[in-house]
């Protein structure tokens, strides 16, 4: 009999922490345009390779290639670039303005634009997206004034959520934006649900569900593959991988297992994985499942693999868990700098035009953020107290109704 | 009861297009105690099927279905299995309509069969309204009769709110005075079972005097509320008897008229004792009817024990534990 080895527990680690260089060493980058684009109605069992795959268009000089290449217009790609721009100035300046103890909470999506905005511009004006927090570039890119933004962040008298929501946790039903809220995850299932009474109802719209890769291990991101699969329902499921879950590297979410859209394989659910930061092929995977699910051929998990290139939120400082290099040496770039620098190529963008652009931006959110001090920053202005005790019944019974009394409002 | 249930779901799925039905095992097969029987035939396949064992993604696809304009019904086949929904009625459905200032709702019902009496052990017997109670968003509904089961189930499919449904499994089939043995009584000839067709509703939110008295108050709901009604008669005092029929919302009016009239308060329900919602009822009779109350509320419930299998009419508050309390409280020696 062989002697058994010792037993030992695992407990993976990123390869590197502060201090140490960068390192992804480990991710293998295939060429853009590599990847084969099936038709959208193809048999899932012909396509278990490419959640293994990471589909590209945008090659490292920012020039569309291959199969998935949307052949989008240039006044298309522009739109797409504005609204990135504008998520970013946004950012930039919320950020600022929570630092400036204007309000209690922000989170960026910096890095991770282009996920929201191509996905907010290929899909429907009537269907319907379960965001995370991380997807700002939804409502840009569907030109969502910023007024009621930044009235919801500052909590106050001009709030469309009444003060009642965590700043950023956003509801617009009309621009197709679900009611955010701070637990991750507990919304995937309803994008399912959604999606479902869409096609029971036998109307034409769907759902997009938004999920973060640490947050694959929740039960609700299984239980809604599960509820997607078995019911065939029309909705695109994603996992927008930025590599980092506060301050767990994505290991800790089981990517040194397997891939996260390989997730998919056990759900029978076609799966794809996406190069993130290519405002391209971000646009391409969305529309392949969009149209599959119009075809009443079901669900399709995407990975869209990118990088969280700052912080989780105003509560965290990643270079305590992270090299403060490591953004800057992700090797898929930017995704500002690549759809910019291939609109560039196309001869339909310049510097000049772009700066002029990034600085307009600025003076927009400059001047809404302003507007949004003059009601009043979080403490200064908020809505009437007796919001409080509003829209938690749709007729507050009698509990509600002598509380706010004994409240005096 | 169950022909009331299920004849308040056919009523529903008849008027309604938005209502539709899924859970483990409604579907072909009607549901393991049959209140989803011949849906699926008469109405259709999407509009009454089968869920994955999953009560967490049941709960989640309602929610998303009340998002969009439906007014989904769900089964969680046994109370005893909605912990996995948790946190979606709590994080998900109660809170949806607030903050998001109206833009979506859940008007989501979720029927789930509850409390014991039926040998079911510690999986199949327990009664978690109190969870649901302090939960603010979510309304919790328990009928005691079949008359009631129907009115209030197409109340609770019809309301804007999500409503949790709990249906005394005990009931089903008979009402049940605790006295387990006694041979099985079935409906008939209750004044409780007489259940008109077509449509009608009983209010969520106003309760039922079952039993009119002067020398104590008893509130109760389900199964308790016949256990409550035997011990009443057996022990000859003059109670006044309380079907509180839905806990949120609560009659407080009801409650604090007739605790004004009778000066004394017991409480009865089967779920454990500490922190039940038997101590919210307590404390609202002190502080609303101190002035009038001639002793302390008292609380008749089941043990601070997992439900027992072997012990279950030891654990279970029949009609000799209620009626040692009703004898207590107006000063009988027993």
């Amino acid at each position: 009999m062989k002697p058994r080895s010792r037993l030992v527990l695992h407990v993976p680690v990123p390869p590197s922490r502060p201090g140490d260089k960068p390192d992804f060493s480990g991710l293998k980058v295939p060429e853009a345009g590599s990847v084969r684009r099936p038709k959208c109605d193809v048999a899932e069992g012909e396509i278990r390779d490419l959640p293994y795959a990471l589909i590209r268009v945008l090659d490292d000089e920012a020039h569309a290639q291959g199969p998935w290449n949307p052949k989008l217009s240039a006044d298309v790609l522009r739109r797409g670039l504005k609204a990135m721009l504008l998520t970013r100035a946004f950012d930039e300046r919320l950020f600022q303005v929570q630092r400036q103890g204007k309000t209690s909470f922000y989170m960026k999506s910096t890095g991770e634009e282009a996920i929201s905005v191509a996905s907010s511009m290929a899909l429907g004006a009537r269907d319907m997206c379960f965001p995370t927090y991380r997807f700002l570039g939804w409502l840009m890119a569907r030109a969502h004034p910023l007024a009621p933004l930044i009235n919801q962040i500052f909590s106050n008298a001009e709030d469309p959520l009444k003060g009642r929501q965590l700043p950023i946790l956003f509801s617009a039903r009309d621009y197709g934006f679900y009611s955010l809220s701070g637990n991750v995850g507990s919304r995937f299932g309803h994008a399912v649900g959604w999606a479902m009474a869409s096609a029971y109802k036998g109307d034409d719209r769907i759902a997009m569900g938004v999920i973060g890769e640490g947050t694959t291990a929740e039960g609700d991101f299984h239980e809604a593959l599960t509820f997607a699969s078995v019911y065939r329902a029309p909705v695109v499921l994603a996992v927008t991988n930025n590599q980092w879950a506060i301050s767990s590297f994505s290991g800790i979410a089981g990517a040194e297992a397997t891939t996260f859209a390989a997730k998919a394989l056990a759900y029978g659910v076609p799966g794809l994985r996406v190069d993130g930061n290519d405002f391209l092929a971000v646009w391409a995977a969305i529309r392949w499942a969009a149209e599959r699910a119009r075809l009443n051929c079901g669900a399709t998990l995407i990975e869209f693999f990118t990088y969280r290139a700052e912080g989780h939120s105003t509560s965290d400082d990643p270079t305590k868990y992270r090299p403060k290099e490591e953004a800057g040496a992700w090797p898929l770039g930017d995704p500002v700098e690549r759809l910019k620098k291939h609109l560039v190529n196309l001869g339909e963008w310049d510097d000049a035009r772009h700066d002029a652009l990034i600085a307009e931006l600025k003076e927009e959110v400059r001047a809404a953020v302003k507007e949004g001090e003059r009601t009043g920053v979080l403490g200064a202005s908020k809505p009437s107290v007796k919001e409080m005790f509003e829209e938690v019944f749709e007729e507050p019974d009698w509990r509600l109704i002598e509380q706010r009394r004994e409240f005096g409002v | 009861m169950i022909k009331a249930l299920n004849d308040a779901l056919d009523v529903m799925l008849a008027r309604d297009p938005d209502v539709l039905i899924f859970g483990e095992d409604v579907g072909y097969f009607g549901g393991v105690f049959r209140v989803t029987d011949k849906l699926q035939a008469k109405h259709g396949l999407t509009r009454c099927f089968d869920a994955p064992i999953s009560e967490g993604g049941i709960v989640a696809t309602a929610i998303g279905m009340g998002a969009y304009g439906l007014r989904p019904v769900v089964e969680i086949q046994f109370a005893d299995y909605i912990l996995p929904a948790y946190d979606q009625i709590v994080s998900e459905a109660s809170r949806l309509r607030y903050r998001s200032n109206g833009e979506f709702i859940a008007p989501l019902t979720i029927r789930s069969p509850y409390g014991g009496g039926i040998y079911g052990g510690q999986t199949h017997s327990q009664s978690p309204e109190a969870i649901f109670a302090h939960v603010t968003g979510v309304k919790t509904v328990i009928p005691s009769t079949p008359y009631d089961a129907k009115g209030l189930l197409i109340a609770a499919i019809e309301c804007n709110d999500p409503v949790i449904f709990l249906e005394p499994k005990r009931l089903y089939n008979g009402p049940f005075d605790g006295h387990h043995d006694r041979p099985v009584t079935t409906w008939a000839g209750h004044p409780g079972a007489s259940v008109p067709e077509g449509h009608y509703t009983v209010p969520l939110g106003k309760a039922s005097v079952v039993r009119e008295g002067a020398d104590v108050t008893v509130l109760a709901y389900g199964t308790m509320v016949h256990v409550s009604a035997a011990a009443i008669e057996e022990s000859g005092v003059d109670a006044e008897l309380i079907d509180l029929r839905s806990i949120v919302p609560l009659d407080i009016e009801t409650i604090m008229a007739s605790v004004r009239k009778t000066g004394r308060c017991i409480v009865v329900h089967e779920a454990s004792r500490f922190g039940g919602f038997g101590g919210e009822l307590a404390a609202l009779v002190q502080e609303r009817c101190f002035y009038h109350l001639e002793s302390p509320v008292e609380r008749v419930a089941g043990w601070d024990t997992p439900y027992p299998h072997a012990f279950e009419w030891d654990y279970f508050p029949g009609p000799a534990r209620v009626g040692a309390a009703l004898r207590k409280i107006v000063g009988v020696c027993a």
